[in-house]
């Protein structure tokens, strides 16, 4: 606590993690774009590259642009963005159990 | 004497912690609102009411230049943050118009972007998916009219109350607020446009 600005005053946060995230940031955005510009894959495909580098490049945003990582970031943030993510999981995957289920049987 | 100012200092820390936490919360409370938003668009995807579905009305090249205007956006405040930590007043000011010049130019897209829709007859109204649409897309786009005002009024303290603590520790949640609205496009372009072009 005595670190005026602990967390993100590191030196390893400087310059050159911003320059990493935005370069990251730039191929995980173009991979989807592409893929879908050029009809490169059978759609089913598209929509697992389409997930998969979007939830890569969210990490990539919480570790180079948010600097959250294990060691700097105190530990009741990193209990907070954990208790997000469960009740996201819980909240959108019931939405999604709900209405999905409902949509089978009334399609019936 | 140094003692007091080594008190002062950890006392200021303190705060700026406690803040940076709290507004940490906002955050991770506004991620489970986008969550949500996230998940009644997947589910009214479909419902077009007989309208117009997402293939004849989203674009490729609009999406891809609004996703690249907040990417540079994020990484130009990343900019200003680090020039505000070794104290150099111009740069972060500068980085600050940078940054709002940016985000200024997405909201521009997605406002003529929704007016090209509406006049279309495909406003919010035309049915389930629409209104789905615009209410996610268009939360995002409130969140970064905020950000925008937020980073003018900031501007202005950088330039009348220089790089003092309070101002530094503002800037640095503004920082968190603008990352995390890039953090939510990336949801938004690849649950919304990309699968609707598909």
């Amino acid at each position: 606590m005595e670190h005026p600005t602990a967390g993100h005053a590191n030196s390893g946060h400087g310059l050159r993690s911003y320059l990493i995230g935005f370069v990251l940031a730039v191929i995980l955005t173009a991979i989807p774009f592409y893929v879908v510009i050029t009809h490169a894959l059978p759609p089913q495909s598209t929509m697992v590259v389409i997930g998969v580098t979007a939830i890569l490049q969210i990490l990539v945003h919480l570790r180079f642009f948010l600097h959250l990582n294990f060691t700097s970031t105190p530990k009741e943030n990193l209990l907070a963005i954990v208790f997000a993510a469960v009740l996201i999981f819980i909240m959108v995957g019931g939405s999604f159990w709900i209405m999905f289920d409902l949509h089978t049987r009334m399609a019936v | 004497m140094s003692a007091a100012v080594t008190t002062h200092e950890s006392e200021a820390a303190e705060a700026h912690e406690q803040r940076a936490f709290g507004f940490w919360l906002y955050l991770m409370g506004d991620a489970v609102i986008f969550a949500l938003l996230f998940a009644t668009y997947v589910i009214m995807v479909d419902n077009t009411a007989g309208g117009p579905a997402g293939k004849a009305l989203f674009s490729l090249p609009n999406a891809a230049i609004e996703t690249a205007l907040l990417l540079v956006s994020s990484t130009t405040f990343g900019f200003a943050s680090l020039s505000s930590k070794t104290g150099n007043r111009g740069a972060v000011l500068a980085w600050l118009l940078l940054t709002f010049v940016l985000g200024a130019g997405f909201v521009f897209l997605e406002l003529r972007e929704f007016a090209g829709l509406i006049k279309a007859g495909a406003g919010p109204d035309r049915s389930g998916f629409l209104s789905a649409f615009f209410t996610l897309v268009g939360t995002h786009g409130l969140h970064v009219s905020v950000g925008l005002t937020w980073i003018l009024i900031m501007s202005g303290q950088v330039m009348l109350k220089g790089l003092s603590v309070p101002v530094t520790s503002r800037l640095f949640r503004l920082g968190l607020f603008w990352h995390f609205l890039d953090i939510a496009w990336v949801g938004i372009f690849s649950i919304v446009y990309l699968p609707g072009l598909l």
